[in-house]
């Protein structure tokens, strides 16, 4: 906003600065021609018009830097513009001359001092616009060379207007000789042209003509302003006269050798503007391209997106990419041709053997042509599509023209087939990751499904309670544990672990559940229901699988446990009465072993009688072999220790201290195999 | 980590793995014993010294030729356990079914006998 309000002062500055100049030089002239002491002072009307060209300048300035996105022949367009504007005042006036040629006001002095002043105003005008917008190209892409050649042809123009305003007047030697140096840097300066290596073909049509109008209109404000001071003061010094204004003559000097060189340079590169173009598109294309597999979600669309670039990057006529899938066969993607006569034409290179590769396309292409003569078509590039070094697909590019592509076009065509292998590598690695979450799903609805396997509570009553604690190394785990009401006063207790740890043990341990569940009963004894379970899980075990498993009954009434042991860790049994904690030793074949018959002879039955404050440890090994960073085994030694000195607590107590001992041992709560631990506490 | 040695003397094969056999490893173990009854052995010997460990997943291998090799009349004799592997096998039972053996020279008499 503020620049806005500046925009508007200036304009306003320059407008009055103009007016005031042209009746201050009026006067002056006036008083001279009338032989009177004039009452304005001779140096204002010069000091007025510095102002004028000044503020006008900034005024320039200030507008066209408000457009920093301006294009550059939006730039030429408002030179000329400007210069039109003046140009149909000039001519404007001319007519007015030429209706009223006769007239005594035409004729008076006045007059024509006044439209000399409002030609010399315009004029300047243009001349401003001008010097921002060159001074605008030539410091495009600046280096600190020319940024200094600039400065010093700046600080030359304001010494130069400075010098204009001074009463005096120099020799024409010197005049010339500054002229001469402000050439020169004119012409140092001419030589920053960048910007037209950025104009298209038709923006460089259009700059041409908007420069050579531009030149036009300053030759002509030129023309007019110098025949129309002649006629006024011929060879006399007027009050404000361009002819002796050193800045006026350095600036349009400026400009039109630097329109001059642009326009030969634009004329000299516009031949080579089509080459640019392309290599601007392809790079285009390629950013494109390369967005496209960034953001793109569906994989045909990105096909589609790298079909269509590549074509228009090659000047093919159509192109297709064959891609491998996974059943026999291949996905075909075309672009401006249908599927049919892509897959005939591809057949067609197979057999012809001759495209395999991409290299030395150019013969190829020529050999080819003879091959394709059944098709419209008469050149070829054929790119592998590979991925990681496997070729997964072609990516092939016609033309109806023969001989129609070159060496750089074929390295264009292997480029866009690597991004193709990198979209499709982009693909896999995109459907391997959601491959992966949607299995991490599956196993943490395993882990869920699993959990709920595992009792909420155990069963216990006024004579023991129980406490358990289970953790598996995957998802999943082997591990189980169970408690179940016999009768009144009998309850089932089982412990078992499933050979092996991950999916297929959590498997096994959903069957051992249900084996559990449908053989524990009041008449089965423990002896009895290893047998059976043995029998029932003998047709559901995997060949290598067996579940280790321990098996107590618990009668309140008669105050003893009677347990078998099929393979399980051996049980530790805390004596209360004698303070002693002992494993209990007994035979006993893990389940699933021996699938004949003769698994009878394998299994024991025994009877513990439990007295108040006993302690049964049930556990699988995943604790008594978790071992620490040594490689040393918790074993069973720390784990009777533990109870040792715990036994007083209450058995969830003792559950958390074996579990914070076994944590605390091995450093880590990651422990390589699945781990349980269960405390069965009597009173 | 496993790594499992086999040599042939006088028609027996001595299949000796060293290091230890978990859930992962147990599968060269299966591959050596299948390949061994492949090529038509009928008496090996597993020599179990340089075993320092052996996880219930190993054990699972020994078991599922238990049948297989009654039924081909195969000899599978297993020795020289540490303490600790040999309590491995006990507890779960399996030296019930296997043939296992302190030393060589009893486990080769094992075999013939």
């Amino acid at each position: 906003m503020r620049t806005k309000a500046l925009i508007r002062l200036l304009f306003l500055l320059s407008a009055i600065a103009w007016l005031a100049m042209v009746l201050s030089a009026l006067a002056v002239s006036f008083s001279m021609r009338a032989g009177i002491h004039p009452d304005v002072p001779r140096w204002l009307p010069p000091v007025l018009l510095n102002i004028y060209l000044l503020s006008t300048y900034l005024y320039y300035k200030l507008k066209l830097e408000r457009d920093e996105l301006l294009s550059f022949t939006d730039l030429l367009w408002r030179v000329f513009a400007t210069g039109l504007l003046a140009g149909i005042i000039s001519l404007l006036l001319r007519l007015i001359d030429f209706l009223f040629g006769a007239s005594r006001l035409t004729a008076h002095f006045l007059y024509k001092e006044t439209g000399y002043f409002i030609t010399v105003g315009l004029w300047a005008a243009l001349l401003m616009i001008n010097l921002v917008a060159w001074k605008r190209l030539i410091l495009y892409q600046k280096t600190r060379w020319n940024y200094r050649v600039w400065m010093v042809f700046e600080y030359g123009l304001v010494g130069s207007l400075v010098f204009s305003a001074l009463p005096v007047s120099p020799s024409e030697n010197i005049r010339l000789l500054v002229l001469v140096i402000f050439i020169l840097l004119a012409i140092l300066l001419a030589a920053n042209t960048r910007w037209v290596a950025y104009l298209s073909f038709r923006q460089k049509l259009t700059a041409l003509l908007l420069l050579l109008l531009i030149l036009f209109y300053h030759g002509y404000l030129f023309y007019t302003s110098n025949s129309m001071v002649y006629t006024l003061y011929q060879s006399e010094t007027g009050v404000a006269d361009h002819r002796y204004h050193l800045f006026l003559q350095a600036v349009f000097i400026f400009i039109l050798v630097y329109g001059s060189f642009s326009f030969l340079v634009i004329l000299f590169n516009l031949p080579t503007s089509s080459a640019f173009e392309k290599k601007l598109e392809e790079v285009v294309n390629f950013q494109r391209i390369s967005q496209a597999i960034q953001t793109e979600q569906n994989e045909e669309s990105v096909y589609k997106i790298l079909l269509e670039t590549s074509v228009s990057s090659v000047n093919a006529d159509a192109a297709w990419l064959e891609m491998k899938t996974d059943n026999p066969g291949t996905a075909l993607y075309t672009f401006g041709i249908d599927e049919a006569e892509a897959r005939s034409l591809s057949m067609h290179l197979r057999d012809g053997r001759t495209a395999a590769s991409a290299e030395s396309v150019t013969d190829k292409a020529r050999n080819l042509s003879a091959r394709l003569k059944g098709s419209r078509f008469r050149s070829v590039i054929v790119a592998p599509v590979i991925v990681k070094e496997e070729r997964v697909g072609t990516l092939v590019l016609v033309k109806e023209l023969a001989d129609g592509f070159n060496r750089e076009m074929q390295q264009i065509a292997a480029t866009f087939a690597n991004q193709a292998g990198i979209s499709i590598e982009n693909f896999r690695l995109m459907e391997e990751v959601l491959q992966s979450e949607r299995y991490k799903e599956e196993l943490k609805i395993a882990r869920r499904v699993q959990k709920s396997l595992l009792p909420q509570r155990l069963e216990q009553d006024a004579c023991f309670e129980a406490a358990a604690f289970s953790e598996s190394a995957d998802e999943v785990g082997g591990d189980y544990y169970d408690t179940l009401r016999l009768s009144q006063n009998r309850v089932g207790i089982i412990i078992a672990d499933v050979s092996g740890k991950g999916t297929s043990a959590a498997f096994h341990m959903s069957q051992m559940k249900g084996v559990f569940h449908s053989l524990a009963d009041e008449q089965t004894s423990p002896e009895a229901f290893m047998q059976r379970a043995n029998r029932a899980l003998a047709h559901c075990l995997e060949r290598s699988s067996f579940i280790s498993a321990a098996y107590f009954v618990i009668d309140t009434r008669k105050g003893i446990i009677q347990y078998a042991r099929a393979g399980h860790c051996p049980v530790l049994y805390y004596h209360a009465r004698s303070n002693r904690a002992a494993y209990l030793q007994d035979e006993g074949l893990a389940l699933g072993m021996l699938r004949q018959d003769g698994y009878a002879g394998m299994i024991n039955q025994n009877t513990i009688n439990y007295e108040p404050n006993d302690l049964l440890v049930l556990y699988t090994d995943g604790i008594t072999e978790a071992r620490n960073s040594r490689g040393e085994e918790f074993g069973f030694d720390r784990l009777s220790t533990v109870i040792s000195e715990a036994h007083a607590l209450p058995a969830q107590h003792i559950v958390n201290r074996v579990i914070d001992a076994l944590y605390e041992f091995t450093g880590t709560k990651n422990i390589n195999d699945d781990y349980t631990i269960l405390t069965v506490k009597f009173r | 980590m496993v790594q499992i040695k086999r040599t042939q003397q006088d028609g027996i094969d001595i299949i000796r793995p060293e290091g230890e056999i978990d859930a992962s490893s147990s599968i060269e173990l299966d591959l050596t014993i299948a390949k061994s009854i492949g090529e038509g052995f009928t008496r090996i010997l597993v020599d179990c010294s340089a075993l320092d460990y052996i996880s219930s997943a190993g054990l699972g291998v020994f078991m599922s030729y238990i049948e297989e090799m009654r039924d081909k009349k195969i000899r599978m004799v297993l020795f020289g356990m540490h303490n600790k592997v040999a309590n491995t096998f006990d507890i779960l039972g399996l030296n019930r079914l296997l043939t296992i053996t302190a030393t060589k020279e009893e486990a080769l008499r094992a075999l013939n006998g």
